[in-house]
């Protein structure tokens, strides 16, 4: 799995430096607040979305671009298909196990600073296929920041999704290094302890009979 | 194999003897230039990831200079196990799941998979759910070919037709929200009925939907249809024949466009279609062109079938009159054992089918949808075969791209008109 | 009834099986043997030209003791009129028909399926391999009756496997095979094509 450890998640020694004198400069002038304020603000409102769009959330996530629900009033219409220049992944539709080294690529080529939004019930869990073919949540695969429910969800879902994601950029600390840190893959080739993959896959509610085959 | 005869060339200062503007021609090839140079086959990858593909399709390409010389799709990248899950649900769950095999006409893929149950158990549904079900595949040919059309036209550089397309797809979107509750995923058919009737707001909503829906289609007409552009890069492009779409398995538009005239409302009438007045629009050359206009008068027709089916829309129950297929209305089961006692069997065992086979095709906007059940007299199949037009459509592409240049094979591409939940299933 | 189906009973013979007419659907089953020459003949024949392969697909049953079917679709566009073919296999056994690629070029994406699905092997197609499950899967063939709808590995593992894969590793014999390129290639690499491995580029783990 070498290929996808190709990523070196820390900075150089001048980088870091840099950084610290930054934080040391914005804190003794005690203006580290405001430039915190001003740079998640522009994170925010220009998040420039990497639509990895499978199923039938990436029509409704066309649709929550186009005329009606328009995304560009929140500075996203600047749709990136190249995942190097977007900032968030906007994962809409299911992700069958095929699809899962490619969308874990996608996220690796992704600079920082970079969030994940899992659109629709299969994107957060599985949705209706807990078969042998779905991934059960991409967060077992890549990081997620916002989980949008809904099988597709309403484009107003969807633009309540990023308004949460504008809440989380907002409230996050610049100077707080270890968030922009490369989650990457351990070298068990998983992100997540294989217990807690299980876990989270296990088949939930009550109904035997979405297994029994007559 | 069909070659561009356009002789591809680009300006140069300067204009000839008789004042028109100096061309130089643009070599098809590396090898056209200098011989050296030539020979050396470049292997691209388009997708899984690409916004030109129309969903998680993977082009492997091998490029010789910028022409193709071979393209070998790669699918799969979206296979969800549709078939496997449906040996564990019984009929009437199995309908949640075919809204997400086509999804860019949800309800056409609901009317599909029960006609094939109807015909596995026997049972003849109520004139007017045939009508509502003629409405609901109209109405989803109408929106599948809007999503064809705006994506075309961004894969070949025109935005606007996109925004265009999408607003009118809106509209219906409020139209199935009114009928079904929901705007993508409809699940609108039950084995024998459907959901739920249609409110009366909604007859006459569709109807000025009708009356003010040609006017989109003759905006995107003028736009398009004599567009130098769009017909630079369609005209030729793609040429399949007749004996080989038909060696190919095609269907629908693609079908049609290369001349040859099967359409399943015509050919192997059902739910009625007989008994319509309309057209079906058959292309002469097979290319992209001829492809698109063929999708775009058959939204003209589609309207024209639900300006009848509005007409005629007869009164009277949409289920049809068995407890053992139909759930019993409720105020009934609340107060009489025999109606409980056949909701309550429904709803735990659900409506078993006889033993034996049935196959259904429909024309679905994309092509023939099948649906093979196949039961061993439980409520739930043995074998769900959905049989997908779009993959069958799909594996013509290698032959139809074979010398174009690779802008050519993103407008061959769209011209398949795919949706990848249907190709991998 | 369809009118095919007295047609192969009288070339035929012994080799058609029982006929079902239900539903409006007419249903022959021929042997193994020879479904081939049946195929061939249905679509050559001046009186039958099923020109048109609506479907290939293959059925098992719950009970383990029918017999695994590989169903053929046919139709006759001038006609308009619809036949199945079906062959009787040991589904505890070696599962192979013939592939009918040559006859309807459209078979050839529709039978790879039914061996990615089922496992049943077309002799004579030309680039048999997985199509909608990617090449080293190894969990099986997913829509047979012993394999269970959640697949038999634990979740963990399936992300494993599925995360180990490189994305670009698949690429078929036949993309590689670029004759042009074929000299330049390293020494193993042409080594590794000649063997069939298909599965990895060099330098990719």
């Amino acid at each position: 799995m070498k290929h996808l450890q190709t990523i070196d998640g820390s900075d150089s020694w001048l980088t870091t430096k840099v950084q610290s004198l930054f934080e040391w400069a914005a804190k003794t002038a005690r203006i580290d607040g405001v430039v915190n304020k001003a740079v998640n603000l522009s994170r925010a409102n220009s998040l420039w979305p990497m639509p990895f769009g499978t199923a039938c959330c990436a029509i409704e996530f066309m649709a929550t671009a186009a005329s009606r629900f328009d995304l560009a009033r929140f500075g996203m219409e600047r749709q990136a298909f190249s995942p190097r220049q977007s900032d968030v992944l906007i994962c809409a539709g299911r992700l069958p196990f095929k699809l899962a080294p490619v969308i874990r690529r996608i996220y690796d080529q992704m600079p920082q600073p970079k969030w994940v939004i899992s659109m629709g019930a299969c994107a957060s869990t599985g949705g209706i296929f807990d078969n042998y073919a779905m991934v059960q949540g991409i967060d077992t695969v890549v990081p997620v920041d916002v989980y949008v429910p809904g099988c597709p969800p309403r484009p107003e879902g969807l633009l309540y999704g990023i308004l949460m994601l504008h809440k989380k950029i907002k409230g996050e600390d610049l100077f707080d290094s270890s968030l922009r840190d490369e989650q990457l893959l351990n070298d068990k080739g998983l992100r997540l302890p294989p217990e807690q993959i299980d876990e989270v896959s296990e088949p939930f509610g009550n109904s035997v009979h979405q297994f029994r085959s007559a | 194999m069909s070659k561009r005869t356009v002789e591809l060339s680009v300006a140069t200062p300067g204009s000839d003897a008789q004042g028109n503007p100096l061309r130089v021609p643009i070599p098809a090839s590396p090898a056209d230039v200098d011989p050296e140079l030539g020979g050396e086959h470049l292997l691209v990858n388009i997708g899984p990831q690409h916004p030109a593909t129309h969903g998680v399709l993977r082009l492997v390409v091998e490029l010789e200079g910028e022409t193709v010389v071979r393209v070998i799709p790669h699918v799969g990248y979206l296979h969800s196990g549709f078939e496997k899950l449906g040996e564990y649900r019984h009929y009437n769950q199995i309908i949640p799941l075919t809204d997400r095999t086509d999804y860019l006409a949800p309800m056409s893929n609901n009317v599909g998979v029960v006609l094939a149950a109807e015909k596995l158990m026997g049972i003849e549904i109520t004139p007017r759910c045939q009508v509502l079900r003629v409405i609901a595949c109209e109405m989803s040919r109408i929106i599948s070919h809007m999503v064809w059309l705006g994506t075309t036209s961004i894969d070949l550089g025109a935005f606007t037709p996109f925004l265009w397309a999408f607003q009118q797809r809106e509209r219906i979107y409020n139209l199935q929200e009114m009928w079904t509750g929901a705007r993508l995923t409809t699940s609108l058919t039950r084995v024998g009925g459907l959901l739920a009737d249609v409110p009366d707001k909604f007859v006459t909503d569709l109807r000025t939907f009708t009356e003010t829906f040609p006017d989109t289609l003759d905006e995107i007409d003028r736009v398009l249809t004599r567009n130098a552009v769009w017909v630079g890069r369609t005209q030729n492009i793609g040429v399949l024949t007749a004996e080989e779409a038909i060696n190919y398995s095609l269907s629908g538009p693609m079908l049609r466009a290369s001349g040859v005239p099967w359409d399943l409302r015509k050919d192997k009438p059902y739910l009625g279609y007989e008994n319509y007045d309309f057209d079906v629009p058959v292309g002469e050359h097979g290319d992209v062109y001829d492809r698109f206009l063929v999708r775009l008068e058959e939204c003209y027709q589609s309207n024209r079938i639900l300006k009848q089916a509005l007409d005629r829309l007869p009164e009277g129950p949409i289920n049809v009159d068995d407890p053992r297929v139909i759930l019993p209305p409720k105020s009934r089961a609340m107060n009489d054992m025999e109606a409980m006692i056949y909701h309550f069997k429904q709803v735990m065992e659900g409506v078993k089918a006889p033993v034996g086979e049935a196959y259904a095709g429909i024309e679905n906007p994309k092509g023939e949808l099948g649906n093979y059940f196949v039961s061993d007299g439980t409520a739930k199949p043995v074998r769900w075969r959905i049989r997908p037009p779009a993959f069958i459509n799909l594996a013509s592409i290698s032959k139809m791209a074979e010398g174009h240049l690779l802008s050519d094979l993103i407008a061959i591409n769209a011209s398949v008109d795919i949706v990848m939940g249907e190709v991998d299933r | 009834m369809n009118s095919s189906a007295n047609a192969l009973q009288a070339t035929f013979g012994n080799a058609i099986g029982r006929v079902v007419d239900a539903r409006g659907e007419t249903i022959v089953y021929v042997s193994p043997a020879k479904v081939r020459d049946v195929l061939v003949w249905l679509k050559q024949t001046a009186g039958q030209d099923y020109n048109y392969l609506v479907d290939v697909t293959a059925v098992e049953y719950r009970d383990r003791e029918r017999p695994l079917e590989v169903v053929w679709n046919l139709r006759s566009l001038s006609s308009r009129q619809d036949l199945r073919i079906k062959v009787e296999l040991d589904p505890r056994g070696e599962l192979a028909v013939p592939s009918v690629v040559d006859l309807w070029a459209g078979a050839n994406w529709l039978e790879r399926e039914v061996y990615d699905m089922f496992g049943v092997t077309f002799t004579g197609h030309p680039d048999l391999r997985r199509i909608l499950m990617w090449e080293t899967y190894a969990e099986g063939y997913p829509l047979r009756k012993d394999f269970p709808l959640r697949g038999r590995f634990s979740r963990s593992e399936q992300v494993r496997q599925a995360l180990n894969v490189n994305p670009e590793g698949h690429y078929s014999m036949e993309e590689l095979a670029i004759a042009d390129a074929y000299d330049e290639l390293p020494r193993d690499m042409r080594d590794r094509l000649a063997r069939g491995e298909r599965d990895k580029i060099p330098n990719s783990e």
